[in-house]
């Protein structure tokens, strides 16, 4: 019971912490923003296309959280900052669990306002699947953001930290189809980014915002990143450091492993029954032989 | 002394080859304000943060209010509260919320206003933490370490890199804890600090306890004598200042000459009509009544804050 008053505690207060910080309004807002402005240059008048950017925006968006709360748990732990919340009966739990769910509430606006924009600014066809999109980011952005907690664990400086998500961030950003279609992917790399955690997310907004997909449908995307979620945030909880100086011992990093299990399951399982890639190439091709995609696809362009 | 609130029995704590706390005893009893002097390094921060459940101690026994910091998890925390030696706070929370925040983790909550008033921090109560000065960072951390009103309080170098009108405002909320009869562990390298508000002191070096008591106890360790601190234009000849009258003891420390005298005045003739003997000069003179500075001085032959 304490923990979860002082999970919401900390939650408000991150929340209040983030709210005054210019650099969280231009990443988490504007940012996102500015890629739809650019989407709109992009698209013109393609209405077809725009439930499947809203769907890589979305993933996008989620995705985010793995950059910010990775950055700011070292930061905080950098500058002695952790340390002192050591000292009053708030264990690791709280700590982690506040920063997953801060961040998710700060991205549920962001959402949103995508949704609308791409409805009412960009005329998408129809809403997509609202229930199905709202679990998919719940669930995504706690993903993420687990994964995010586990890099700052094993992390010991800010640059070290910047280094290790960069390369992540890469692959979940291209391997994900989240910012250039999978489908246009040779064979062996579309089926490398069945491995990866940002294509379920990718693949299951996708199919929410395009075909109005239900929660029922999207049942293995979430099913992969709630099992993600769980196993990322049960690491992250044992490799937590409050001291800027408790080094981490190489075997410890092992652990970060046992992080990939579930998505080297799933991706086992969907290279060898699986439908998920020719569901991508025929969705992808389905909209190139719209009206407007066949003259133009984006990719095309 | 009655049942002691803190019990620390043969304590030893390493970092890899460092030896930081070598065998470390004492206890305090309730009420008491204890202090650990001692120069950087002495092993004192790794002291109090076992007995904060911080770290873990290699050996030894520890028990703070009957429990044991390591191992008795929120009940523990419930009952102390502690000034972290290096710590911080995000830049942007303000004051008054920092206070809110901590007291909100805790089962007994100090009135956060009153804190606030009592720690001069009224005015500053929507600032954010990154706009306060040093000394006000410093009373907010000791307010924070209040927040549960805990029955022990380690205050970890309280004043240190605070300039000295900063440190006499410590001093006095301090003086208010010890009025109120809180247990306090307090660590520090300043002799003024320790003298003026510890009951007992622990002189700790190199990670071991040299000498234990009240500081008047601790002063009459060094015979009474009073410090000499001379300053000379040329070296001296060795031994000479050691066979002048009244001197029980003298070294050099970085070209500054420090004698122990049991009879100054005669001691400060001597030294004059010696230096006229060798044509040599005096720079300059200082005297110190005893303090707990000599007493380090003796036990380990080198000043406290070299």
């Amino acid at each position: 019971m304490n923990a979860l008053k002082h999970t919401w505690t900390l939650t408000k207060i991150r929340i209040r912490l983030a709210m005054r910080n210019r650099a969280f309004f231009f990443f988490s807002l504007a940012m996102p923003l500015i890629f739809l402005v650019g989407a709109v240059v992009f698209f013109g008048r393609h209405t077809e296309w725009v439930g499947y950017i809203l769907g890589a925006m979305l993933t996008t968006t989620v995705m985010g959280s793995f950059w910010g709360l990775s950055v700011q748990l070292v930061t905080f732990r950098e500058q002695g900052i952790l340390r002192r919340f050591r000292l009053p009966p708030v264990g690791a739990g709280p700590m982690l669990a506040s920063s997953i769910l801060s961040n998710y509430f700060m991205a549920l606006p962001v959402v949103v306002i995508e949704i609308l924009v791409c409805r009412w600014v960009l005329h998408m066809q129809s809403w997509g699947n609202l229930w199905a999109i709202f679990v998919l980011v719940t669930i995504g952005s706690a993903t993420f953001s687990s994964l995010g907690l586990i890099v700052a664990s094993v992390t010991n400086t800010m640059q070290e930290t910047q280094m290790i998500n960069n390369l992540i961030w890469m692959a979940f950003l291209f391997l994900s189809g989240a910012t250039i279609p999978l489908a246009i992917f040779p064979q062996w790399m579309q089926r490398v980014a069945l491995f990866i955690p940002a294509q379920y997310l990718a693949t299951g907004l996708e199919s929410a915002a395009t075909k109005a997909s239900t929660p029922y449908e999207v049942l293995e995307d979430f099913l992969a990143l709630a099992l993600g979620f769980w196993v990322a945030f049960e690491v992250s909880r044992q490799l937590f450091r409050w001291e800027p100086e408790a080094k981490l011992p190489r075997r410890a990093k092992l652990w970060v492993l046992a992080a990939l299990v579930p998505f080297l399951l799933f991706g086992t399982w969907e290279s060898v029954w699986g439908t998920r890639l020719n569901r991508v190439n025929t969705n992808y091709q389905t909209l190139r032989m719209t009206p407007s995609g066949a003259r133009q696809s984006p990719a095309d362009k | 002394m009655g049942e002691p609130i803190i019990q620390v029995d043969d304590l030893y704590k390493s970092y890899g080859a460092v030896e930081a706390v070598r065998g470390v005893s004492f206890a305090v009893a309730e009420g008491e304000v204890f202090g650990l002097l001692g120069p950087n390094g002495a092993g004192k921060t790794s002291c109090v943060e076992i007995l904060e459940g911080l770290r873990t101690p290699d050996r030894g026994k520890v028990r703070v209010c009957g429990l044991d910091p390591e191992t008795s998890g929120d009940q523990f925390k419930e009952k102390i509260g502690a000034v972290l030696q290096s710590t911080a706070l995000p830049d942007k929370l303000r004051v008054k919320e920092a206070i809110e925040l901590f007291a909100k983790f805790y089962r007994k909550r100090a009135n956060t206003d009153e804190l606030l008033r009592r720690f001069q921090l009224d005015e500053k109560r929507d600032a954010f933490y990154s706009h306060l000065s040093g000394g006000q960072k410093q009373r907010l951390a000791l307010a924070m370490a209040l927040v549960n009103d805990p029955e022990v309080v380690f205050l970890d170098e309280p004043t240190a890199g605070l300039d000295p009108q900063v440190r006499r405002e410590i001093y006095d909320i301090i003086e208010e804890l010890k009025r109120g009869k809180k247990t306090v562990l307090l660590t520090t390298h300043y002799i003024e600090e320790a003298e003026r508000l510890c009951d007992r002191v622990a002189i700790v070096d190199h990670g071991r306890v040299i000498a234990e008591g009240t500081p008047r106890e601790l002063k009459q360790k060094s015979a009474g004598t009073t410090r000499i601190e001379v300053r000379l234009a040329r070296p001296l000849s060795d031994g000479m200042l050691g066979r002048l009258d009244g001197v029980a003891s003298s070294r050099e420390f970085e070209g500054m000459y420090v004698l122990h005298s049991a009879r100054p005045p005669q001691t400060i003739v001597a030294l004059v009509k010696q230096l006229e003997a060798e044509n040599n000069e005096l720079q300059s003179l200082e005297m110190f009544s005893p303090s707990l500075e000599d007493v380090f001085i003796e036990l380990t032959g080198r000043r406290l804050r070299e």
